[in-house]
């Protein structure tokens, strides 16, 4: 590798991305995922590029090729899972190159050795911001370079334009023909700095995915759409308890019909190998099974929620001579039941294994399947398929380990996806949990505000206590706890319960709860104090950045417009992954057993918004899910059960149940993006529960409320 | 097992299966046509959203039996060539979908719709049953008045 030198980034931050040249016979370039920590403010690298190349390309690097097809190509380790990361990666790629869109390229890495290649935090963006914009920059300084030397011309004379170079007598030369003379180019003979944002024309402007056209003419591809030869379609009979434990098995219905191959019984079940889905569900559906009750059989809801309120910790004293305002919120299970159910095709052999599927963690997926068949890791690859949406889910890769014990067992490639009975029964759930909230109010003024709350953990026993609710030692500190509010002593404390039950980080995971409820009490303190909410909060909130996403939210949505009986606003706000957003929601609560959010106007400061388009649909998207789990969806445990089996009974939002109007408003700014991915998600249900609160005169405690 | 013959998306296909297959997996695992998404399959979430007729039906529920002799239209068959059907056109300028996996439904959908009614009210449009996970509910509103609009 060829060590070229490091230059400060545009960003406010300065912060500086290494950028070598791969040894290859097209310009290849590859910059560390990891961020290098900044230099003295002033201090020049201590040498310029190096001449020492190196072949192969390093597994932890961005990698950014240009092709003699003209094309760009990234290999991309992120998952995309509809957040928009490929399509944001791109601008920022074209941007700095100067390139054409449609040129570049964003297929997803497979599962690599080492390296950063986690999707999830809302990170992406945030991680990939200044190296992708120093790995084109560079490259579009030795492409100038490589034309410069071609056509006998100064450099810095030269332009760059849809993916080509032009000269001052208007001469052209796409980047594809110089690739093969600029990856000789070791010192470009222009600043490869990127650009300020005052100079961007493409990061910041609102941009369609470059994958639009490919999903509505159903050309793009997920997991069970990729072709493999002789993949078979294989489908698992699963316990009607969670983790229920099969006690015989009786396949000889199962085997003798048509178009089965093979029935394997897996830890969770007994799966079945045939031709088609449909032979693979009714040879499941032939299956005699018996099965023992899994270890939560003897619990349902109203146990788990009384553990749940009696392992809160305990709240401290109050100031002296303080008034409080108390509530307790209960959230119920929620699955992730993205549209896509989990698939994965696998193809295990004897001294090798390739799969295919969808994973925010492709590393850990391919060891822990490594380990599963009993293969070393580097036997393992992984291809990274786009998925059906995620919210978490692809954090973890159960289909995938179930396809590869099954391909083993069955001696083929198999194609397993999870039916969405399956999916909802067994899938992850975010854990409910219960929440208990002080504020004190002294003097007009909150003086001490405290967040104590417990939530279930996961149990991977299976009997005895710890599997049916034993009490787990309070956690520490809540994440909720930075000091949003001026609400003098700020404090908290967590505990919980475990349960052999199946849980996952579920979009803004635990802020989806423990900040839904302090902005529900928010407005109660206000109320209290007989203050308008959006005004408390403007006169309570600490910092400018979330003040102004507030203003902006509550002028643009008519704060305090005449609602007719039974409507109303209601705010909230939210502030994390370095972004923040305030969201204001109209609900028309005149049946309040039929609530229905009619317009919802959020503000968002992200830093700089890549691509604002992708930025509102993924308020759009939070502001669903919001809408979702504060009115109408979660899951109920019956027995050790989950009551609920597909869309019909966990009732995700539908068409009749999304704002008639939706605006999202993106505050400028040219500081270093945050993450936007789970952002919406508090801010949304808190405005949702604020605005029922006040349309109804109740106080929303247990969500979703119609449950 | 019997042979069906239908039309897919303007051509004659022939199948051999069993009369109670759903035509999703007659599609998917026999002819190789990936646009309609299994989600469910029992006709709740309508991922897989398709034409039979020119009618909207969920594929996962009908039984290939009942689509002998008939005109099947998956995604696959709804743009002319490389020219877009204007409900696909309004759903790449409406940016619509983000994962993209029930968007192939939701477009067949809202083909159908404003087939029955050429300028479908809020209430029509909230009469649609497809989940988008993702929420992308707002952008399907303003992607079906706009290629409502656009066929005037």
């Amino acid at each position: 590798m060829d060590r070229t030198e490091p230059l400060p980034s545009a960003g406010p931050s300065r912060r500086r991305f290494m950028v070598y040249t791969v040894a290859a016979a097209t310009l290849t370039v590859a910059a560390p995922l990891a961020c290098t920590p900044s230099r003295a403010e002033g201090a020049e690298p201590s040498r310029a590029a190096s001449d020492v190349l190196v072949t192969g390309t390093d597994e932890e690097m961005l990698v950014l090729e240009v092709t003699e097809a003209n094309h760009i190509v990234v290999r991309l380790p992120r998952a995309e899972v509809g957040q928009g990361i490929t399509t944001a990666v791109a601008m920022m790629i074209a941007e700095e190159l100067d390139a054409r869109l449609a040129d570049v390229r964003i297929p997803l890495a497979d599962a690599r050795t080492k390296g950063n290649q986690y999707t999830g935090g809302s990170s992406s963006v945030s991680s990939l911001y200044g190296p992708a914009r120093q790995l084109a920059a560079t490259a579009r300084a030795k492409l100038v370079t490589a034309a410069a030397r071609r056509w006998h011309l100064p450099a810095r004379t030269l332009r760059t334009r849809d993916t080509m170079v032009v000269a001052p007598d208007g001469r052209t030369a796409t980047f594809g023909s110089l690739t093969a003379s600029a990856a000789r180019i070791h010192r470009p003979a222009v600043p490869s700095k990127p650009k300020p944002a005052s100079r961007h024309r493409v990061i910041g402007r609102p941009t369609t995915r470059i994958d639009a056209r490919d999903i509505v003419t159903g050309r793009a591809k997920y997991a069970g759409d990729v072709a493999v030869a002789g993949a078979k379609p294989t489908v698992v009979a699963r316990p009607p308890t969670i983790r229920g434990k099969l006690v015989s098995v009786d396949d000889r219905a199962a085997r003798a019909l048509p178009g089965v191959h093979a029935v394997v019984r897996l830890p969770g079940g007994v799966a079945v190998v045939a031709d088609t889905f449909h032979h693979a569900f009714r040879a499941r559906d032939a299956l005699r099974l018996t099965w023992a009750p899994g270890p939560l059989a003897r619990l349902s809801d109203a146990q788990i929620r009384a553990r749940l309120k009696a392992a809160v910790p305990r709240l401290g004293t109050p100031p002296h001579g303080s008034t409080p305002v108390e509530a307790e919120f209960a959230f119920a299970f929620v699955g992730h039941a993205p549209m896509e159910v989990l698939t994965a095709v696998a193809d295990v052999r004897a001294d090798r294994a390739e799969l295919w599927f969808s994973s925010q963690t492709p590393m850990d997926a391919r060891d822990a399947v490594a380990q599963a068949v009993g293969l070393r890791p580097s036997k393992v690859k992984v291809h990274v398929v786009r998925a059906g949406g995620s919210f978490g889910r692809r954090l973890n890769y159960d289909a995938a380990i179930e396809a590869a014990l099954v391909s083993k067992a069955a001696r083929r490639p198999v194609k397993l996806m999870w039916s969405r009975g399956d999916d909802i029964r067994h899938g992850r759930m975010r854990p409910a949990s219960h929440h208990r909230i002080r504020a004190s109010v002294a003097g007009g003024r909150v003086v001490a505000f405290e967040q104590v709350m417990a939530s279930v953990s996961e149990s991977y026993d299976d009997a005895g206590l710890s599997a049916q609710g034993g009490v787990r030692a309070a956690s520490g500190p809540l994440p909720s706890q930075t000091g949003l509010y001026n609400f003098g002593r700020v404090s908290g404390d967590s505990g919980g319960i475990e349960l052999a039950v199946p849980l996952g980080a579920w979009r803004s995971v635990d802020s989806g709860t423990v900040r839904t409820a302090e902005e529900i009490v928010v407005d109660e303190i206000a109320r209290k104090l007989g203050v308008d909410p959006v005004a408390f909060r403007r006169t309570t909130l600490r910092g400018k950045a979330v003040r102004a996403v507030l203003d902006k939210a509550a002028a643009a949505g008519h704060w305090g417009r005449p609602m007719p009986d039974g409507c109303a606003q209601g705010i909230a706000v939210h502030e994390e992954y370095g972004s923040r957003v305030a969201c204001l929601a109209e609900i028309d609560a005149s049946d309040p057993k039929n609530p229905r959010v009619t317009k919802v106007v959020m503000a968002a400061d992200v830093g700089t918004a890549v691509n604002p388009r992708g930025l509102e649909a993924q308020l759009m998207g939070a502001t669903t899910d919001g809408i979702s789990v504060i009115l109408q969806a979660g899951l109920h445990i019956d027995r050790g059960a989950v009551r609920e089996s597909s869309f019909a009974d966990f009732r995700y939002a539908r068409q009749r149940h999304a704002p008639l109007v939706f605006e999202a408003h993106i505050l400028p700014s040219t500081g270093d993006p945050g993450g936007a991915g789970e952002l919406g998600v508090p801010a949304a249900s808190g405005a949702v529960a604020n605005a029922y609160a006040r349309a109804t005169g109740t106080a929303p405690r247990s969500f979703p409320l119609t449950f | 097992m019997r042979s069906y013959s239908f039309t897919l998306n303007g051509r004659q296909v022939t199948v051999q299966a069993p009369a109670d297959m759903p035509l999703l997996w007659v599609l998917r695992d026999l002819l190789g046509v990936t646009g309609p998404k299994y989600g469910c399959g029992v006709g709740v979430c309508r991922a897989c959203t398709s034409h039979l007729d020119g009618a909207e039906i969920q594929p996962c529920v009908v039984p290939v039996a009942d689509c002998a002799n008939r005109a099947v239209t998956t995604i696959e068959g709804l743009a002319d060539g490389d020219t877009l059907h204007p409900v696909q056109q309004a759903w790449m300028d409406c940016d619509v979908a983000q994962c993209g996996f029930c968007q192939p439904g939701q477009i067949m959908a809202a083909t159908a719709l404003l087939k029955r009614t050429s300028h479908p009210t809020d209430a029509d449009i909230d009469a649609i049953e497809n989940i988008c996970r993702c929420g992308t509910y707002a952008r399907i509103r303003e992607a079906i008045k706009k290629a409502a609009e656009s066929g005037d």
